[in-house]
């Protein structure tokens, strides 16, 4: 019986052995299939369990986001709550059971949860794990300033806009403020979260609070893309701040009159004004013929060294970061296009046809005008570190992104946007003892007499620490000097030193 | 003592020897699931590992006393899957792995009877075959008398005698083993001539293991008997083509149960498809669902938790078997789904070790059966250790979907008393075996 003996043991060992690699499949091959199943509830589970890196503001002290411990079940869960409720609401973003994550919270999550790669990070979960402790995340410091950041809110409160203000030099982001906002700890609820997203209709179009209006929120630029459009002008060295031009009040293109803003039967007149001037005052018909001459392929390059067409490289997730370019309307949804062909150079060179921007991109042209021609990456995150805080993680260092001009360039431009506020379309947010620049912008909406209303500038003019864009949505009949200019002086006059106020 | 008994006695030592790693490794297991739930080692931990040695320490004094030349690897194994099944069930639920441990007791002393009582001669148990398969067979059908069965999870298995509830059907695997060793040891000649008359009785268990099957839902045990009845038939005959036979009446007979009755038809659609991607008819809302939120969902949430426990496993005491809200996420988890819960918790490295304990426990069991010299032992032997594979592979096999999914135990690990004191029955009967064929 021997043999049989032999072959049932080969038979049951074969069974055996078939178990060991079905065991292999499921925890191997199988794993990320399995993780990514829509009813796989373990992952969402774990991800409760591990104690959450906490979010501070550029103090170390000022708490956005903490945890709440929950004993359910015998396990201990982590929730998230937001002792500030709501401050830089869509910038720290959410991190809830139902709704899933967004903001820096998203995009972070990483170091917040301690599965970075780090390798200071992997040690200390490996000690935590072998303790029998809760995995505790790394900490984030963000740039944001909280005292800036409060005014941003307190002025755009009612409003439906943004502000964003960084520094030039460095990137560190102080300022990321989007109205209407939103309680965070109210995202949960379904209540809660209803109530969110019905929020105030002061804004048509995208009425939100959850979007972020300073990376996401898409508004034409007006004038404040002359800014651009004269750096391209520049750069090519085809005009000078002295160049001379003729303003009859409006611009022929295609055999059309493009007239300047105001009436458009008594609009307003310059006559013979030089370069500077027709920036200083923001000329329309000035600008067209600019960008007649040097096309819209020119101008466009020129956008594109500003980071145009190009996601900011922000620690915000990417579906939060909308890129700054000419959109069209296509199968129902907005596309970026580049094909200088299908472009009005005249209209585009004063900042209409089809260009819709971020806050933040604008917030950039003028930092990089403030910096010499070069753009610095922008960054909300100061640095990371241990739980416990004594240790640094990492530190974010300062990073170029684009070189937008040349040097002389965004020099002539400092000259330039100073010209806005000592006599321009701006004089009237001058600050004693400060010379800072500026450019408004009054951008025309679909409504006749509705616009949206810019100012991004940058301070002090010949030393910038701060760069900025302000941005009013929809504002009857506010020009960006009146409405969105006096926001932006608050916030300079709350940044810099107190002596210069 | 002669030069003999000196021999005899050396595997005890081994023995003794091998199951202070067992004490070390449950006191770590206990230990792992101390911390990672309360954060502090506690000496409680200490005192079930050391409780655990003392017992299995006691079943060795009995195994010197008795069967002094048997295997010295299989009470040691034994000590090691019930530690982890122990310890994963107290993972689980503290008071489940009280019980078990009250239950691996009540093995140990069936163990210790099964050693003293038959220590001299079990070759007797031939001589009541009759008696066994009786048993065997009443066994199996007393869940079905009225006021005694109950049903759990759409199998009718469990018979309630007042406070105790246990499966027959556990021990009735036992019974049935001794009584096919005793009765193919006598009618193996005339068997292996294939005449129609001999013939007749593989029909009539075949008939009965159907009938089983489609009464009483057990799909599970069913193939067990028949792999058990098979597997004997072929180590008594020779004959391959009782095997292939054998299969062939099986496949016939479970497509006619695929065909006729809904509880075997759903157990194989879920097999198959466990993931709908359509709603499709849900018997237990009756509404549409999608089925691995129906039918599939704890074959799928099993699997889930498998994937979950990647190489390096979540930890003992780390794996998650809660919803946010608390609820359980696996049915049964202690049970049929034991495999599910470790594989989370230990990964594929400690999976696949336990797996091997399994493996080796075969090898060592098969061993027995080529070093018995008479037809019985080696039966029985065979036997035995062919059906703890099977059960084994239909249970793991089921949860990993290598077959369809049937709800039986995972011998030593599972939480159930039956299975266990059984189990241990299962292994008294390999080292009565073992130490005659050592001490010829």
């Amino acid at each position: 019986m021997n043999a049989q003996i032999s072959r049932l043991a080969l038979v049951a060992l074969i069974l055996l052995t078939a178990l060991i690699g079905a065991t292999t499949y499921w925890q191997t091959w199988a794993t990320g299939s399995l993780a990514a199943k829509q009813d796989n509830e373990i992952q969402r589970v774990a991800q409760f369990r591990i104690r959450r890196g906490l979010i501070y503001a550029s103090d170390g002290k000022t708490l956005l986001a903490a945890n709440r411990a929950v004993k359910r079940g015998g396990q201990t869960l982590f929730f998230r709550r937001y002792p500030t409720h709501g401050f830089a609401s869509q910038t720290v973003g959410y991190s809830t059971q139902g709704r899933s994550r967004s903001g820096i919270e998203r995009d972070q999550n990483a170091y917040l949860t301690a599965s970075n790669a780090n390798l200071g990070t992997i040690f200390d979960k490996l000690t935590d794990n072998l303790k029998g402790a809760t995995v505790t995340g790394n900490n984030l410091i963000l740039n944001l300033r909280v005292g800036v950041q409060r005014i941003a809110e307190t002025a755009l409160a009612g409003k439906c806009g943004a502000a964003v203000m960084l520094n030039p030099k460095t990137g560190a982001v102080y300022v990321m403020a989007s109205s209407p906002s939103y309680d965070p700890n109210k995202i949960e609820s379904n209540t809660g979260y209803a109530s969110i997203l019905k929020s105030p209709s002061a804004c048509p179009g995208s009425t939100s609070a959850l979007l972020n209006r300073a990376t996401q929120g898409l508004y034409p630029p007006g004038s404040t893309f002359k800014t651009v459009t004269a750096a391209a002008a520049l750069d090519a060295g085809i005009y000078k701040p002295d160049s001379p031009f003729y303003d009859p009040g409006y611009c022929v293109e295609y055999g059309q009159k493009v007239r300047n803003a105001g009436n458009p039967e008594a609009p307003e007149t310059f006559g013979h004004v030089d370069f500077l001037q027709a920036y200083e005052h923001s000329i329309n018909a000035v600008f067209c013929n600019i960008g007649m001459k040097l096309g819209a392929a020119k101008i466009t390059d020129e956008a594109k060294d500003f980071g145009f067409y190009d996601e900011p490289p922000i620690e915000l997730p990417s579906s939060q970061v909308e890129p700054s370019g000419e959109y069209r309307f296509q199968n129902g949804g907005l596309h970026l296009f580049d094909d200088p062909g299908q472009m009005d150079p005249g209209r585009l060179a004063f900042g209409q046809d089809k260009l819709l921007v971020t806050p933040l991109q604008m917030a950039l042209v003028a930092a990089g005008v403030a910096n010499g021609g070069t753009i610095m990456e922008p960054h909300l995150v100061k640095k990371v570190t241990a739980p416990g805080g004594s240790k640094t993680v990492a530190k974010t260092k300062p990073k170029v992104w684009k070189h937008a001009m040349k040097p002389s360039t965004a020099a002539t431009l400092n000259t330039m946007m100073q010209a806005v506020i000592t006599g321009g379309t701006a004089t009237g947010v001058q600050i004693p003892g400060i010379t800072w620049a500026g450019k408004t912008g009054t951008a025309e909406t679909n409504e006749p007499g509705v616009y949206d209303a810019w100012f991004i500038f940058f301070a002090p003019a010949d030393h910038p620490v701060v760069a900025g864009a302000v941005v009013i949505e929809h504002s009857a009949g506010g020009f960006g000097g009146a409405v969105a200019a006096p926001i932006a002086k608050q916030l300079v006059q709350a940044i810099l030193p107190t002596s210069s106020k | 003592m002669g030069a003999r008994s000196l021999i005899s006695i050396r595997p005890r030592n081994r023995e003794l020897l091998y199951l202070l790693p067992v004490g070390v490794l449950t006191g770590t297991g206990f230990a792992s699931v101390y911390i990672a739930r309360q954060s502090f080692v506690s000496w409680g931990s200490l005192g079930y590992a050391i409780f655990f040695l003392a017992l299995y320490v006691a079943a060795h004094l009995v195994a010197r006393f008795a069967v002094p030349a048997a295997d010295p690897y299989l009470l040691p194994m034994t000590g090691v899957l019930t530690a982890i099944g122990v310890t994963e069930i107290y993972r689980l639920g503290p008071d489940d792995a009280f019980k078990q441990g009250l239950w691996i007791v009540v093995g140990v002393g069936l163990f210790a009877l099964a050693l003293i009582g038959l220590r001299r001669d079990y070759r007797s148990l031939e001589n009541y075959k009759y008696l066994f398969g009786i048993a065997a067979i009443a066994l199996l059908f007393l869940p079905r008398v009225p006021g005694l069965g109950t049903t759990v999870n759409g199998a009718r298995l469990w018979v309630r005698v007042g406070p105790i509830q246990f499966q027959p059907g556990e021990f009735a695997k036992i019974f049935l083993i001794v009584f096919l060793a005793a009765y193919l040891r006598e009618k193996r000649e005339a068997l292996a001539q294939a005449r129609l008359k001999d013939v007749g009785p593989l029909l009539l268990i075949w008939g009965g293991c159907m009938l089983t099957l489609v009464s009483s839902n057990d799909l599970g045990s069913a193939l067990l008997y028949y792999g058990i009845f098979l597997s004997m038939l072929y180590v008594a005959t020779a004959r391959l083509s009782y095997v292939v036979v054998g299969l062939a009446l099986f496949v016939v007979g479970g497509y006619g149960a695929y065909e006729r009755v809904p509880h075997v038809k759903e157990r194989i659609t879920i097999w198959l498809h466990p993931w709908t991607t359509h709603p499709v008819y849900c018997p237990l809302t009756g509404t549409k669902t999608l089925r691995q939120d129906c039918q599939s969902y704890q074959l799928v949430k099993s699997l889930y938790s498998i994937a979950n426990g990647h190489f390096g496993g979540a930890g003992l005491g780390k794996g998650v078997f809660n919803t946010t809200d608390g609820k359980p996420l696996i049915p049964y988890i202690n049970t049929d789904f034991i495999y599910s819960a470790l594989a989370q918790e230990i990964g594929l490295i400690g999976s696949a070790a336990l797996l091997l304990v399994f493996m080796l426990f075969v090898a060592r069991g098969m061993k027995i059966a080529l070093q018995a010299d008479d037809g019985f032992s080696k039966l029985l032997a065979a036997g035995l250790t062919f059906g703890f594979a099977l059960q084994t592979f239909i249970i793991v096999g089921g949860v990993l979907r290598v077959i369809p999914l049937t709800g039986i135990t995972l011998p030593f690990v599972s939480y159930g008393g039956s299975s266990v004191v059984a189990n241990f029955v299962l292994l008294a009967g390999l080292l009565l075996v073992s130490h005659r064929a050592n001490s010829q």
